[in-house]
């Protein structure tokens, strides 16, 4: 294996909460430039697994690297120039417009002193327009859809300039249009500025026909890490989620009803019956 | 029907803009605004003392002009000894109490949070009632013994309630919510009590409860003001922290901010400030609940220009709020500073009547 080229490498790691380890020994290396999906039922390790990488959890054993440099060593601003992490939905406490809460993702290179300057502000305007959001600048953050509030964060990660992004749950609450929309800016992301995509996901469907490659997390471990085709066949789906793929109903998108139908039609949304 | 509610609806489809002002627009008003709340504090009263005597007073003594001499001895004494320490001590409490309540709506997330809100204002109140209960009764003393219970009260009962908070090595904001909501219930009941015992006592407490800048004086200002000026800057310095809280706790961290440190620093902070202005000031409401909302609609979030232009409007409008307080006849300010501030935030709730999502 290549080592210089990996800018995620996890080594034997394992962590948790309290004495209580939830990922067990996990070996993952993700090259710059690639971008792949981390699924597994509930209760998985994922969000414990996305703490870990991101330093907000110290793990029990094993080492993470980030670009070659132990993460361990790393400040909090040096964590945040390298990896921005984009949540599942955030709250403001307060009103805010779109681009005040866009200017937040150059935190990192804030001087306390000194604050923002006009290279950020250019650079806060640049993330806005690349999601598409110019339209909607000046607009109160609080008062737009949920499908524009996740651009609103995705464009708080471009302001990041960081090389990995990680999305936790990135279109759980979206439409199908809002699903393809957030998947393919990520596509984009990825091809033309060349950041590294991690998206934590619990739609399979729409995990393995946008992502090239999927990792499946089950009971803390790594179970399998490949292209859709391999890491998500038949066997793996039946004993990771406990459903029978020949329950996933095939195509119809419009069968999905309204709100219901944030999440499009998978095997996952049996998991609870068959489980 | 076509209720206000279906009209802000529409509203929001079509989508408004926020209004937002430019900081420097604002902080010039606010000086201006200062300015004019020093010489009418300092002017005004039984004895009226001209604007140009009031400037010429002032000139005199802090700049050691030599002007010819228009007004009289007594006056001087008025100005200098009198009023100018209580509009000064207003003004600094004014904007300690804005950076403190801030600084706590955004440590803690929360729009309803004031600078009271960890237990200071019950912890200060007991430490005052305390104090008036001990029987010493040297007058000039018992004064520094009642400011000096109520600072020790105040942040007594913060660190009290960040411990008690602490479960299981990390604090949650709400538990930390909820546990100052608690021990502040507890305190109370002790203040009840000792209000209770006080007998004759008791309008010495009750004038401290409500707020009051009767007993100010140079020696007064010269404790408050280093405490709350360098505290203030401090937490100034640390805007960027503040900010990174908008989108959360977790969300902070990954964009860069040592939250638990940062929380610990500007806690401290804070209930510093906040400890300061009650010890000499009493309990005034709604200034550091208020001003800070209002700053914010004006500018936005950004702690960077809310928290100085927070210090200039709650400086000038808790100074305004004691001209009135003392014109009237010496009622309490901090009944003036509720009978503006509760109306007024009733109209900010209206006004923004959403979720807080994002």
């Amino acid at each position: 294996m290549s080592g210089d080229d990996a800018v995620l490498e996890l080594a034997g790691v394992s962590g948790g909460y309290g004495r209580r380890d939830v990922v067990h020994d996990v070996d993952l290396r993700v090259r710059a430039g690639e971008r792949l999906a981390i699924v597994g039922p509930n209760g998985a390790g994922k969000s414990t697994l996305l703490r870990l990488v991101t330093g907000l959890l110290a793990p029990t054993a094993g080492e993470i690297r980030v670009g070659g440099t132990r993460l361990a060593s790393l400040s909090r601003d040096a964590i945040a120039r390298r990896i921005a992490v984009v949540p599942q939905l955030a709250s403001l406490p307060f009103s805010a417009r779109v681009e005040e809460v866009v200017a937040l993702g150059r935190l990192p290179y804030e001087d306390p002193l000194r604050g923002p300057g006009p290279a950020d502000r250019a650079i806060v305007s640049a993330a806005i327009d690349r999601v598409g959001l110019g339209r909607l600048i000046g607009r109160d953050a609080r008062e737009l859809s949920l499908g524009e509030r996740q651009l609103v964060l995705l464009a708080v990660a471009v302001a990041q300039a960081a090389a990995i992004v990680i999305l936790d749950e990135p279109t759980v609450h979206l439409d199908i249009r809002h699903q393809v929309e957030v998947m393919d800016l990520l596509a984009d992301l990825n091809e033309r500025d060349g950041r590294t995509i991690i998206a934590v996901l619990h739609d399979l469907h729409l995990a393995a026909r946008t992502l090239p490659r999927i990792v499946v997390l089950d009971g803390g471990r790594v179970v399998a890490d490949g292209p859709p085709a391999e890491a998500l066949d038949a066997d793996r789906i039946r004993d990771v989620f406990g459903v029978d793929p020949a329950v996933m109903p095939e195509g119809p998108w419009s069968h999905a009803p309204g709100a219901a139908g944030a999440q499009s039609p998978d095997i996952t949304s049996t998991t609870g019956a068959a489980r | 029907m076509a209720t206000r509610r279906d009209a802000m609806a529409v509203q929001a489809v079509i989508g408004l803009p926020l209004p937002r002002r430019r900081p420097t627009v604002v902080a010039v008003a606010g000086i201006v605004g200062l300015v004019v709340a020093l010489l009418a504090g300092v002017g005004l009263g039984s004895v009226a003392v001209a604007p140009g005597d009031t400037i010429g007073i002032l000139a005199h003594r802090l700049l050691g002009l030599n002007l010819a001499q228009t007004w009289t001895p007594q006056a001087e004494t008025i100005v200098w000894d009198l009023r100018l320490p209580r509009v000064l001590e207003a003004m600094v409490v004014g904007a300690g109490l804005a950076v403190a309540g801030t600084t706590f709506q955004g440590l803690l997330r929360n729009p309803l949070a004031d600078p009271y809100v960890l237990g200071t204002a019950s912890g200060a109140a007991l430490g005052a009632a305390i104090a008036v209960l001990i029987p010493i009764r040297i007058v000039f003393l018992e004064f520094g013994l009642l400011q000096g219970l109520a600072f020790v009260g105040a942040l007594g009962s913060v660190t009290v309630v960040y411990r008690l908070a602490r479960v299981g090595g990390g604090t949650q904001m709400t538990s930390l919510l909820l546990t100052g909501y608690a021990f502040g219930s507890l305190l109370a009941a002790g203040l009840a009590m000792a209000m209770y015992l006080s007998g004759a006592a008791l309008r010495q407490i009750f004038a401290y409860l409500l707020g009051s800048f009767e007993s100010a004086s140079w020696a007064n200002l010269g404790g408050l003001l280093p405490i709350v000026l360098i505290a203030s800057l401090l937490v100034l310095a640390r805007a960027r922290s503040l900010n990174g809280l908008l989108l959360g706790e977790d969300a902070a961290a990954h964009l860069g901010i040592d939250v638990r440190r940062e929380r610990a620093i500007l806690l401290a902070l804070a209930s510093l400030i906040t400890a300061a202005c009650v010890a000499v000031s009493g309990l005034i409401g709604f200034i550091g609940l208020v001003i800070p909302h209002v700053v914010r609609l004006v500018v936005g979030p950004n702690a960077r220009f809310v928290l100085p232009l927070s210090a200039l409007i709650g400086a000038g409008l808790l100074a305004v709020a004691d001209i009135f307080a003392r014109s009237v006849g010496e009622i309490p300010v901090g009944v003036v500073t509720a009978a503006i501030g509760a109306p007024f935030f009733l109209f900010l709730l209206r006004r923004t009547q959403r979720g807080y999502e994002l």
